[in-house]
């Protein structure tokens, strides 16, 4: 098959899948669940025969949606190049070993037909997103992962947690869209083109560099948003009240790294508007730290996971802060971590399908025997995720922080190297309190391991998580490469030694603070409390809210009601009062009325 | 002597003010219905004469005299549910004083 063939087939495979389960298969569970990974099956296939092409850019066809003549085309059309190619193999090869997973996880859910199709509807977004060759397309379907992610975080929504996390990712996410609209509203202003090859040509020329910057924080407000970026994070956190597989492929693998990866789509504009370079590489840094700290006291597992996923987010946005070499570095994390952070949560997933949902990891202990390869993929997953040498996650995060040292960027380096300080330990936490010690609850102690269906899927992403940085791996996915990385962190310098000090220090602090305990022996209750910033937003929506509140309620009270509902009703009332006389309750009356007012007209009409 | 248009006109009219007055003035339900009929035949009456009176090419029309028949009939069908209603009026009242059935009113 062509290219063209190719990529129409992946984007419209899983939304025929989707419409298939919900108009008609929705009863025959089992039948839907295997229908959509089978699907998800074949979309894998398509994208490693479309991975094939390397970094050649591909002429598609661009089919014409809405053709405002000179001034502005729409169209629905494909950039087939290296960077998508690889994303596209990332969101179907996890798309794949999720839904294969979640044939376990939710064997016995009653939404299963409706899960699997938010799951298939979630990959005809993704990969609308990834292959889009312009900001309007990207848009339309940036909107549609919103909605699958809405439907999935609220998969259970007769829970209310749930529920309400689900509206609040939604809502979250408007804010961030918002942004991204006006910056591409912007940059068509600018450039004349909402066409990615287009705008490239044209950036060069834009003369008005402060507008240029405007535009570009702009649109970097989309990815703050979508992916969860200081000062919108609030939402990814919460949004854990989806099933665990769910969390892997959105909430950690895919739709959150499509911030980052719409950043590198438009590196070029990026690395045009200084000033908003050094605030995306900024923003990153903040958000790898203050979710880092956040990450120290969480106790659920899930959670502990979601402040880790900020936290690497902010990396990978920090890279695309800093230049062509960074954005490739941040590109090449975002591969990396895909796969490690998806083998996690589907492990802590497995971790509480084996515990019967219980999600406090103070509530397990002693996992290690009685989940043994759940337990060692694990391991291997937070191996690759604290970044020790020779695992994928150590590649990616040197590439990142030699990137940031050799382009000067000296605040945000330090930052990203405190930060991997954060990591290991709170990382070593999760193990030690969850997978060693002894059992603390009935349910720890009862676990068994899971089944085949869910441990292939862990036991194949252990392996990626840890070679996938290897060219054998890594080759299709890094086509695009501005640098070779292998040459970036080939030499021993100042970050590989500063990192693994830190891998040192906290695997090791750690082990000391939490070996053997059964509470906490640490309390920081601002870290716990996620520095109140969820309190604090509540607050100020109350504030606000309620300003806007009084000020509709004193237009209500002393003009729409007066003016719109008493006066009409008054004025209803007096005529009423006038007529009424006339309704005597005779017949003969009325037909004297009658008569006497058909004459009138007669008469007047005579005159 | 002739007989004119407006002697057709002036028997119409006298019976339309007849039976407007009983209309209005009566208070058995059955004779303010028969009254209405009257009305109803003085307003026939006028149709036919102006028809009858209508010269086409010197020869009267008679257009009118075929739709009477048509209007005859209607009426006819619309009394049958005209005293059908006073019947079940007066099963429910026991009366067909209209000033007695006033309980619509303000």
């Amino acid at each position: 098959m062509d290219p063209n063939t190719l990529a129409w087939s992946v984007l419209l495979l899983p939304l025929l899948v989707a419409a298939a389960i919900l108009l008609g298969l929705k009863r025959w569970s089992g039948l839907s669940s295997l229908l959509s990974t089978g699907s998800a099956l074949l979309c894998l296939v398509f994208c490693i025969l479309l991975a094939k092409g390397g970094d050649v850019v591909v002429e598609t066809k661009t089919y014409p949606w809405i053709d405002l003549g000179q001034a502005l085309e729409l169209g629905i059309g494909f950039q087939v190049d290296g960077l998508s190619r690889g994303m596209m193999l990332i969101v179907t090869s996890i798309g794949f070993l999720v839904h294969l997973f979640s044939l376990g996880y939710m064997k016995d859910d009653k939404g299963k037909s409706r899960y699997f199709a938010g799951l298939s509807l979630f990959l005809f977004s993704m990969t609308g997103i990834v292959l889009a060759d312009n900001f309007a397309m990207m848009f339309i379907f940036w909107e549609l992962v919103g909605v699958s992610s809405y439907l999935l975080i609220g998969h259970w929504y007769d829970k209310a947690s749930a529920a309400d996390a689900a509206k609040k990712a939604f809502l979250v996410n408007r804010i961030g869209d918002f942004g991204f609209m006006a910056g591409i509203l912007l940059v068509w202003i600018l450039t004349g083109s909402i066409y990615f090859d287009e705008i490239a040509k044209a950036v060069g020329g834009v003369g008005n560099a402060q507008l240029l910057n405007i535009a570009v924080l702009c649109v970097f407000g989309g990815a703050i948003g979508k992916s969860a970026q200081v000062p919108l994070h609030v939402w990814l956190p919460d949004a854990m009240e989806g099933p665990t597989p769910v969390s892997a492929l959105i909430h950690a693998a895919t739709m959150v790294a499509a911030g980052v990866f719409m950043l590198a789509r438009v590196s070029f504009l990026v690395g045009a508007a200084e000033f908003a370079a050094h605030t995306i590489a900024w923003v990153g840094a903040i958000t790898a730290l203050l979710a880092a700290l956040m990450a120290l006291q969480q106790n659920d597992i899930k959670r502990i996971l979601a402040y880790s996923t900020l936290s690497q987010l902010g990396y990978m946005v920090m890279a695309q802060g800093i230049g062509p070499v960074g954005s490739d570095a941040g590109m090449f994390h975002l591969y990396t971590h895909a796969f490690f952070k998806a083998l996690l949560f589907l492990g802590s997933g497995a971790v509480i399908y084996a515990c019967h949902h219980e999600q406090d990891i103070w509530k397990m202990g002693g996992l290690r025997r009685k989940l043994p390869i759940t337990f060692w993929t694990f391991v291997l997953g937070t191996a690759a995720l604290i970044a020790v040498p020779f695992t994928s996650g150590f590649w990616s995060k040197e590439a990142i922080l030699e990137a940031a040292l050799h382009e000067k960027m000296t605040g945000p380096y330090v930052i990203a190297i405190i930060v991997a300080f954060l990591t290991p330990f709170y990382m070593t936490r999760l193990v030690i309190v969850a997978f060693f010690g002894k059992a603390r609850t009935k349910d720890a102690d009862h676990a068994h391991e899971v089944g085949p269906v869910m441990w292939i899927p862990l036991a194949l992403l252990a392996f990626l998580a840890m070679f996938s940085a290897y060219s054998f791996v890594s080759g299709p996915l890094l086509a695009r490469g501005h640098a070779d990385f292998h040459h970036l962190v080939g030499h021993f310098g100042l970050t590989a030694i500063l990192s693994l000090t830190g891998l040192v220090v906290g695997v090791g602090a750690a082990i000391h603070f939490y070996k053997g305990r059964d509470k906490d022996p640490i309390s920081v209750p601002l870290f716990r409390d996620r520095f109140k910033i969820d309190e604090f937003y509540l607050g100020l929506v109350r504030v606000f809210q309620d300003a806007v509140a009084r000020a509709l309620d004193f237009a209500d009270r002393f003009f729409i009601d007066p003016l719109v509902a008493r006066f009409p009703a008054v004025a209803a009332l007096a005529a009423g009062s006038v007529f009424r006389v006339f309704h005597s309750g005779n017949v003969q009356t009325y037909a004297f009325l009658f008569g006497v007012a058909v004459v009138g007209v007669i008469f007047y009409l005579l005159t | 002597m002739e007989l004119t248009l407006n002697h057709f006109l002036f028997v119409s009219g006298a019976l339309f003010a007849i039976g407007l007055a009983g209309v209005l003035v009566r208070r058995n339900l059955l004779v303010i219905f028969m009254c209405l009929e009257l009305m109803l035949a003085a307003a026939n009456l006028t149709l036919v004469a102006f028809s009858r009176f209508n010269l086409v090419d010197g020869q009267p029309a008679y257009d009118a005299h075929v739709l009477l028949f048509f209007i005859i009939t209607v009426a006819a069908a619309e009394v049958a549910v005209g005293l059908a209603i006073i019947v079940a009026l007066f099963r429910t009242k026991e009366t067909t004083d209209v000033t007695k059935v006033n309980t619509m009113k303000f």
